[in-house]
């Protein structure tokens, strides 16, 4: 049969499933280059074969799965929640709150994007849908005493679990980068082997200046995981790879729709092949 | 994995040894534009639109002259950026907000989640005042956690009226609610905001289907997120299909996204872009225009 054969088409049709995925010319290439070098290096002769080969390399790219890490020397575990504007970092603070929670974690949230309008508001009322509270000022406060209210309030309550909202901010906002600097150092300073996680949230939709956009958040502040929202769209997030793979931050959550129960722990295989799912 | 190089950098790459004289071979002309197939998905242009707009270019650059003043590389990047901001829509009117229609003018804001709709509809709002207009926006959004609240703080910021109901109401009520309320505040200009939804999320579209159809708005906009990748085009064709879009907002400018979602909707779809938001003030928000747009999404 000639159908499985190793031929132009297939080159081009595997490109074009990738760039369409938002993968980006440059891994595109890198990974095109890198099929061809194993096709005749191990002898593939099918188009099966590279298909394979192409799943084996994209899985690798993103790195094993891996879960959250929670505080070793102190009680108290800090994760602090960071992305650009709209991402979805509110609603998915809202369902890690709820998977915590459920597994017997005593969670509690701070309201640190003191800035949007109501976006305290909505982090009370996802408290109260998920039974988690909340520990907020007044707009406009400082979100660098919020955060320093809730890690004492945290203490003092015995919490196991501290989650900080902050506000979006786009990569390139000098002030809104230093003033994130200021929230990582009030944690710091008080929890000195926190934040325990630093999660930057990425939409799903977004196309190349994701990379950038994770780039940045990773040289100002640092990075342990990334989550990708709103991957229930037609989207593939398929950026995914140059960011596990340039800054060797793993995902670890995938949010799948508005709903608290909307977060799955990442898993590579699966991602890979919704890549390439047709809708 | 290399990092993006400045389209024109490349362009000088591949011409170095073209003396600048004579006219544009094909082959030079499809060297060139492999790379700029590249520099627009790279700025997030969709595939295809990038193939096709390619393809476009491909007709004029080839026989060019390359005598005057201009490298090679630079007249291919002048024919290329040409033909984007044609694309674009040029000067066409298109881009301009329509609101002729009488009194009130309704216009209608859509789009996925976290696009940027609540916070541009009270851009919109501002911009409108300052104009002479006065706007009423109306809360359609009965599904986000304080999504109301949201555009009520913003109204009282702005000191713009703002429509609400209980938590509860129907979005297709509030919305014909709203023109009542708008005629008895003497407001002539309404602004929907309404929830996020996916595209593909039928029972959520068919609530705009019904809102559109019963209000029949002026303008029915696309809120559209500057960073959006490979997908706006399917994104722009489902809501276009859904509830005929009259323009898009391009927002969240004020970053470094190069905004290739736009070129892809506009070509697909023919919806002009009618504004760009930048920020997060409340005066953010400025009208289109396609030459910044087009070297934004050439890098230059
Ligand atoms: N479909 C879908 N929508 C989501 C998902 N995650 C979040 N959203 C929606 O995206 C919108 C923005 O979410 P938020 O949580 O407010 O985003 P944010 O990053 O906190 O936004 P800012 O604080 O304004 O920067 C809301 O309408 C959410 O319901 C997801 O996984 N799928
Ligand atoms: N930097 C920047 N941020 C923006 C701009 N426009 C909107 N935003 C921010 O993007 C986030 C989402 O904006 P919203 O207006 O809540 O978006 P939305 O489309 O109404 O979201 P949903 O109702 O959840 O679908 C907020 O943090 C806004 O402040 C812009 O032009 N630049
Ligand atoms: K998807
Ligand atoms: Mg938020
Ligand atoms: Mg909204």
């Amino acid at each position: 049969q000639e159908t499985d054969t190793i031929t132009d088409d297939l080159w081009d049709e595997l490109e074009e499933s990738l760039l369409a995925a938002d993968v980006g010319p440059g891994t595109t290439d890198w990974l095109i280059e890198r099929l061809r070098q194993r096709v005749e290096e191990e002898h593939m002769r099918t188009g099966s074969q590279v298909q394979r080969a192409l799943r084996e390399e994209l899985a690798s790219l993103l790195g094993p799965s891996s879960s959250l890490r929670f505080a070793k020397q102190s009680p108290l575990t800090v994760i602090l929640v960071i992305g650009v504007n709209g991402s979805g970092k509110t609603t998915s603070i809202a369902k890690m709150a709820y998977r915590l929670s459920r597994e017997g974690q005593k969670v509690l949230l701070a309201a640190g994007d003191t800035f949007r309008a109501a976006a305290i508001d909505q982090l009370k009322e996802w408290g109260e849908r998920v039974g988690v509270p909340v520990i907020s000022q007044h707009p406009n406060s400082d979100p660098g005493a919020v955060v320093y209210d809730a890690i004492q309030a945290a203490q003092t309550r015995g919490s196991d679990v501290l989650i900080v909202d902050t506000a979006g901010r786009l990569h390139t906002k000098f002030n809104l980068m230093e003033e994130l600097k200021k929230i990582n150092k009030v944690i710091q300073k008080f929890i000195p082997d926190g934040p325990h996680e630093l999660l930057m949230v990425i939409d799903a939709t977004t196309g190349q200046n994701a990379l950038l956009q994770a780039r940045k958040f990773a040289e100002d502040i640092g990075l342990t995981g990334v989550i990708i929202t709103k991957m229930d769209s037609t989207a593939k997030g398929g950026f995914a790879f140059a960011v596990a793979d340039d800054l060797g931050v793993p995902i670890k959550f995938i949010g799948t729709g508005e709903k608290v129960e909307n977060l799955i722990p990442f898993d590579p295989q699966s991602f890979v092949t919704a890549l390439f799912a047709q809708e | 994995m290399a990092m993006f190089e400045s389209l024109s950098k490349r362009l000088e790459g591949i011409f170095s040894n073209l003396s600048g004289q004579g006219k544009l071979t094909e082959d030079d002309v499809n060297a060139a534009l492999r790379e700029v197939r590249i520099a627009l998905i790279e700025a997030d242009v969709n595939l295809k639109v990038a193939r096709q707009f390619v393809e476009r270019v491909k007709q004029k650059a080839i026989g060019a002259d390359v005598m005057g003043s201009l490298s090679p590389a630079q007249q291919v990047l002048s024919i290329v950026n040409e033909e984007l901001i044609e694309v674009l829509g040029g000067t066409d009117d298109k881009n301009k907000l329509d609101l002729s229609g009488a009194p009130p003018n309704v216009i209608m804001l859509v789009g996925l989640q976290g696009a940027g709709k609540t916070t541009t509809a009270a851009k919109l709002a501002n911009y409108l005042r300052k104009q002479g207009s006065r706007p009423l926006m109306v809360a359609a959004d009965m599904y986000r956690p304080a999504a109301v609240k949201q555009l009520q703080t913003l109204g009282k910021q702005l000191t713009v009226p703002v429509y609400s109901e209980p938590m509860g109401a129907n979005p297709v009520d509030i919305c014909a609610n709203s023109i009542a309320y708008a005629r008895e505040q003497a407001c002539n200009v309404v602004i929907l905001d309404t929830a996020g939804r996916l595209n593909i999320d039928e029972r959520m579209m068919n609530e705009i289907i019904t809102i559109r159809n019963r209000i029949q708005p002026r303008e029915v906009l696309l809120v559209a997120d500057a960073m959006t990748g490979q997908e706006a085009v399917r994104v722009a064709q489902d809501f276009n299909q859904a509830v005929s879009l009259t323009g898009m907002i391009l927002t969240k400018m004020d970053g470094d996204a190069r905004g290739g979602a736009a070129l892809s909707i506009r070509s697909v779809t023919g919806v002009p872009v009618k504004f760009m938001t930048v920020g997060e003030k409340m005066d953010a928000l400025e009208p289109f225009y396609p030459d910044r747009l087009a070297s934004r999404i050439l890098g230059m």
